[in-house]
């Protein structure tokens, strides 16, 4: 970062304030950043310089009044699955290449509401199905430590743009890691909030009991000045909770001393590289210097049982949800169709990516007359079950502590022939979302120049536990302010 | 053979409600295409259900108005298959956990004569999808999503009825129902009330059921039982000539009175249900039911049964006056005028009815309201007027505004019973007749008839013929 502009929103709002530099210079300077360095990185779909010019303007009306708050001003990026009022929402396929929305997400309206200045948005895997953001329409997003290595997905192209310095934060969906992965691969700060804590309107459906809106910030701080906003019940997601939302900045700077930490055996298993290992025990170590306890605990289904499950549930969520994709109201028509099932046919199989088609197809099977009771029910009971496990181990401990990915960051086309190793790149996430739980990877070192992600995962609404115990450790170390050097700004 | 007839009927009834089940767009009728169409009722991405509580209260209601179980529980299910007029490519219903549970229902036979429980297996809330319209597009088709996301109970019955009209007498009595709860207006043109009828027949005595077919989308009474008995003819004819009637949809054209296979078995769709993660189930508790059952009007069934034990009519009368909400409301209105209830009844269903039939009118156009046919009647009952003056009173009012008394008084018609008065004129009538008092009293007692017929004359009907007959009696017989 050049010495002008602060890294964090948290600086840039103090500097906004102070009037060191105006929104819409703040504004400028992103919007150039973006031009010089997405080309390369391929992290953001949309770039919407006249929209976000505007609202600088208008932020720095704000500023002028003394009218603000800590979002005023800050340039944001969206993923591509929030619906935007007037500018497309691809989703990152080609089947909604031509779709723009007549109404934004609740989150999207909530940040703009709240002062914030969207950039642009961001690539993502193909209706976030996928865990190396290869799997876009747009083409594949990369990681800004090595190039020649994936983001991570399905936020790929928020987490990328936010380790790239693109932007100082943008918006991400969790299904089963979406947001965690990433940001464990691009050495930035992701948190997947509580199922029902955010509002998931306007927010294109994957699987909808497991979907759910967070954020990719360079730190915890910053995480919760975001969640501030985004959290909160919405009459127009049914499914969003009505549970009091707290002040996440208010407890950041608690004493962790006292806190109990569990850390799940299943999580250092022979996939685990040895690297990551390490630096995942030094940063439990590190907390246990601020005071906190240790404590081994299991979750014997938090691995393939859940794997099993989450392909099974999300597949055929998914199955259902893509199926409004049909040529006939939005969205990509075939050239030509004889009759209704040739457009049906050539629509979805011409706009659809195999991945997403193999989930369709996954799904449709596992609903299926006489497979409905072996897969999706059995898959329902073992999700029952994975919370249960959770539930048990949360009587004793505060949080969950472990790796976020059992690798770093691997290379383009390394897995896209092999969809069962893509998946179990997921493996130590996709249980939080089974259980609707909170988690939270911060950056907690390196291995061969490639940064490691610590898992953090919560009690239901605890959150404010999450955001407090990252940002102590990131008190105490500067992983997380580690930007890669091949994009380091030379023109800003 | 003998062969025996047996149907089940899905009826889908559309909840009145002011906005749609899982949107805020407005459910009315007849408006340009898609202009009531919101996001959430196109299907675009990202958008999600919200249900609208008022279909609950309506769907407590009818399970209260057939004593059924109402579910504490109940969730919504994705019944899934691709349709150009089904926005989301699935429809949200309820499989597997409805909200209505086991009912029954009493139906009427041979005009109230005979009755017959018909149990209701569930009833559950849905969506109802667009329309599409194949005309004046050429080669394409138009799509019009207003009537997407409007709210259906779809009542489901048990293989209950063994005829036709068992199947029209209880469609008609779902129909009377909903109508007394108010919570559908029944509008069989709009298409507020339609119906499908799985129809089967079997050998009598047999126990197990046929093969059964259904016919799909029936909309009116009479094109119901039409399609059924067309059906149950062509599958006896298929049964006898040693076929067996394959299991399928059918479409019934009332235009060639004939039903036509739409889809087979084979063909069937798989809906892969499973519950729609976008909703909470829906939890009622007992408060909500007794809240809900505050507001229970008079059943239909309970209506006809006061109606003969209290009021003394007959089980005919009682029937036909609870047909409908509006025929009992405007009985009872004509009954608070008039406090004579059989003398009521007979003149709503016998003069009324048949007036409105001619008219082809229904009771809510009469052009006689409750209190001016009461004030008829009335006048009828205090002996101001013969039942014959009472009758042209009444066609008088047909075409006027006026009320009986007025018709009474300016037509000076009021019934003559001055004792005085009436034995002049039978005085009169028996000095100008010496031949038939001759008779009568050698014993032709029936020449009376005539004296009294004589004597109305004379007054022109306002005679009160009982006085009349005293009075002839009277001096006949001395």
């Amino acid at each position: 970062m050049t010495e002008q502009y602060s890294e964090t929103i948290a600086g840039l709002s103090k500097d906004l304030r102070d009037k060191k530099y105006s929104a819409v210079e703040l504004t400028q300077y992103f919007l150039r950043r973006i031009a010089s360095s997405n080309k390369i990185l391929n992290a953001i779909i949309t770039t919407t310089q006249e929209q976000a010019l505007a609202a600088a303007n208008e932020a720095d009306q704000h500023i002028a009044a003394g009218d603000t708050n800590p979002l005023t001003g800050i340039p944001l990026l969206h993923k591509d699955i929030f619906c935007t009022d007037g500018i497309r929402t691809s989703c990152g396929s080609r089947m909604l290449d031509n779709f723009i929305a007549p109404y934004d997400a609740t989150v999207v309206a909530k940040l703009h509401g709240a002062g914030a200045v969207m950039l642009g948005k961001t690539n993502m895997d193909e209706f976030a199905m996928g865990s190396s953001n290869e799997n876009s329409y747009y083409g594949p997003v990369r990681n800004p430590w090595d190039i020649e290595r994936v983001p991570g997905g399905s936020s790929g192209g928020s987490a990328a743009a936010v380790a790239a310095r693109l932007a100082p934060a943008a918006t991400g969906s969790d299904t089963g890691g979406s947001i965690r992965q990433p940001a464990a691969l691009c050495g930035v700060t992701g948190l997947k909030p509580t199922y029902g804590r955010v509002s998931r309107y306007g927010m294109v459906a994957f699987a909808s009991s497991l979907d759910q809106a967070g954020t990719l910030t360079t730190d915890a701080r910053d995480a919760a000045l975001m969640l501030n906003v985004m959290a909160g019940p919405d009459h127009r997601d049914s499914t969003s909770i009505d549970h009091p939302v707290p002040d996440y900045s208010a407890t950041l700077d608690d004493d962790i001393s006292g806190l109990r930490i569990g850390i799940p055996k299943e999580s250092f298993d022979e996939e685990l590289d040895d690297s990551i290992a390490t630096q995942v025990n030094a940063a439990i170590k590190q907390l246990e210097a601020r005071g906190a306890s240790v404590k081994e605990i299991t979750l014997p289904n938090m691995k393939k049982a859940a794997v099993a499950a989450y392909y099974v549930v999300a597949s055929a969520e998914c199955s259902s949800n893509l199926s409004r994709m049909d040529g006939v109201r939005f969205g990509y028509r075939c050239e030509h169709p004889k009759d209704l099932a040739d457009m049906y046919a050539r629509s979805r199989g011409e706009a659809f990516s195999r991945e997403v088609k193999r989930r369709i197809m996954i799904g449709t099977y596992t609903l299926s007359a006489g497979f409905y009771d072996a897969y999706y029910l059995k898959a329902q009971k073992v999700r029952r079950v994975i919370a249960e496990d959770f539930r048990r181990a949360f009587s004793d401990i505060d949080v969950i502590a472990g790796p976020t990915t059992p690798e770093t960051a691997f290379k383009l086309k390394d897995k896209t022939d092999d969809p069962i190793r893509m998946y179990l790149s997921d493996i130590y996430t996709i249980a939080v979302n089974l259980a609707g739980l909170p988690g939270i990877s911060i950056p907690c070192g390196f291995s061969q120049g490639l940064p490691i992600g610590l898992h953090l995962i919560g009690n239901m609404f605890d959150e404010a536990r999450l955001l407090n115990v990252a940002h102590q450790y990131q008190q105490d170390t500067d992983w997380h302010r580690q930007i890669p050097e091949q994009i380091q700004p030379g023109d800003s | 053979m003998q062969w025996e007839t047996v149907i089940g009927l899905e009826i889908h009834v559309r909840l009145s409600t002011r906005s749609k089940i899982f949107s805020g767009a407005s459910t009315a009728y007849g408006t340009e295409p898609n202009t009531q169409a919101c996001a959430v009722d196109l299907g675009l991405p990202g958008v999600l259900p919200v249900a609208n509580e008022a279909v609950f209260r309506k769907a407590v209601k009818f399970g209260l108005g057939i004593h059924a179980e109402i579910s504490k529980r109940s969730v919504f299910d994705r019944k899934n298959y691709f349709y150009p007029d089904l926005p989301k490519g699935y429809q949200i219903s309820q499989l597997y956990l409805p909200i209505v549970g086991r009912g029954k229902l009493e139906i009427s036979l041979n005009n109230g004569e005979e009755s017959k429980i018909i149990g209701i297996t569930r009833a559950h809330l849905e969506e109802d999808a667009g329309k599409s319209l194949h005309e004046e597009f050429r080669s394409m088709s138009g799509i019009d999503l207003n009537r997407a996301g409007t709210p259906l109970l779809e009542i489901v019955s048990e293989p209950d009825m063994r005829s036709a009209e068992e199947a029209s007498a209880y469609m008609r009595a779902i129909h009377t129902l909903v109508r007394y709860l108010e919570i559908s207006d029944g509008n069989m043109q709009e298409g507020s009330f339609r119906c499908d009828a799985n129809v089967s027949v079997r050998p009598k005595g047999q126990v197990q059921f046929g093969t059964r077919t259904e016919i799909k989308n029936l909309n009116s009474f009479r094109f119901m039982e039409r399609a059924i008995n067309h059906e149950v003819g062509r599958q006896i004819d298929i049964l006898e000539n040693g076929s067996e009637v394959i299991q399928e949809t059918r479409l019934y054209d009332s235009d060639k009175d004939e039903t036509r296979s739409m889809r087979s078995k084979e063909d069937a769709n798989d809906y892969r249900y499973f519950p729609d993660p976008d909703l909470l189930p829906v939890i009622i508790d007992d408060d909500y039911i007794e809240a809900v059952r505050h507001t229970m009007p008079e059943l239909p069934n309970e209506k006809r049964r006061r109606f003969m034990q209290e009021l003394g009519l007959s089980r005919y009368d009682a029937t036909m006056l609870t047909g409908s909400k509006e025929m009992a409301k405007y009985y009872e209105e004509v009954l608070a005028e008039t406090r004579q209830a059989r003398l009521s009844a007979n003149w709503v269903i016998v003069e009324l009815i048949s007036a409105l039939n001619r008219e082809k009118l229904d009771i809510s156009q009469s052009p006689i309201d409750a209190k001016r046919l009461g004030g008829i009647i009335k006048r009828i009952a205090d002996n101001t007027i013969s039942g014959k003056i009472a009758k042209q009173i009444f066609e008088q009012m047909l075409t006027s505004k006026e009320d009986a008394d007025s018709i009474i008084e300016a037509k000076g018609l009021r019934q003559i019973t001055d004792t005085g008065a009436l034995e002049s004129m039978v005085d009169n009538i028996l000095a100008g007749n010496p031949k038939q008092v001759e008779q009568y009293r050698a014993g032709q007692k029936k020449v009376l008839g005539y004296f009294v017929g004589q004597v109305m004359k004379a007054s022109q009907g306002k005679a009160d013929p009982q006085q009349v007959n005293r009075i002839l009696r009277a001096r006949l017989e001395n």
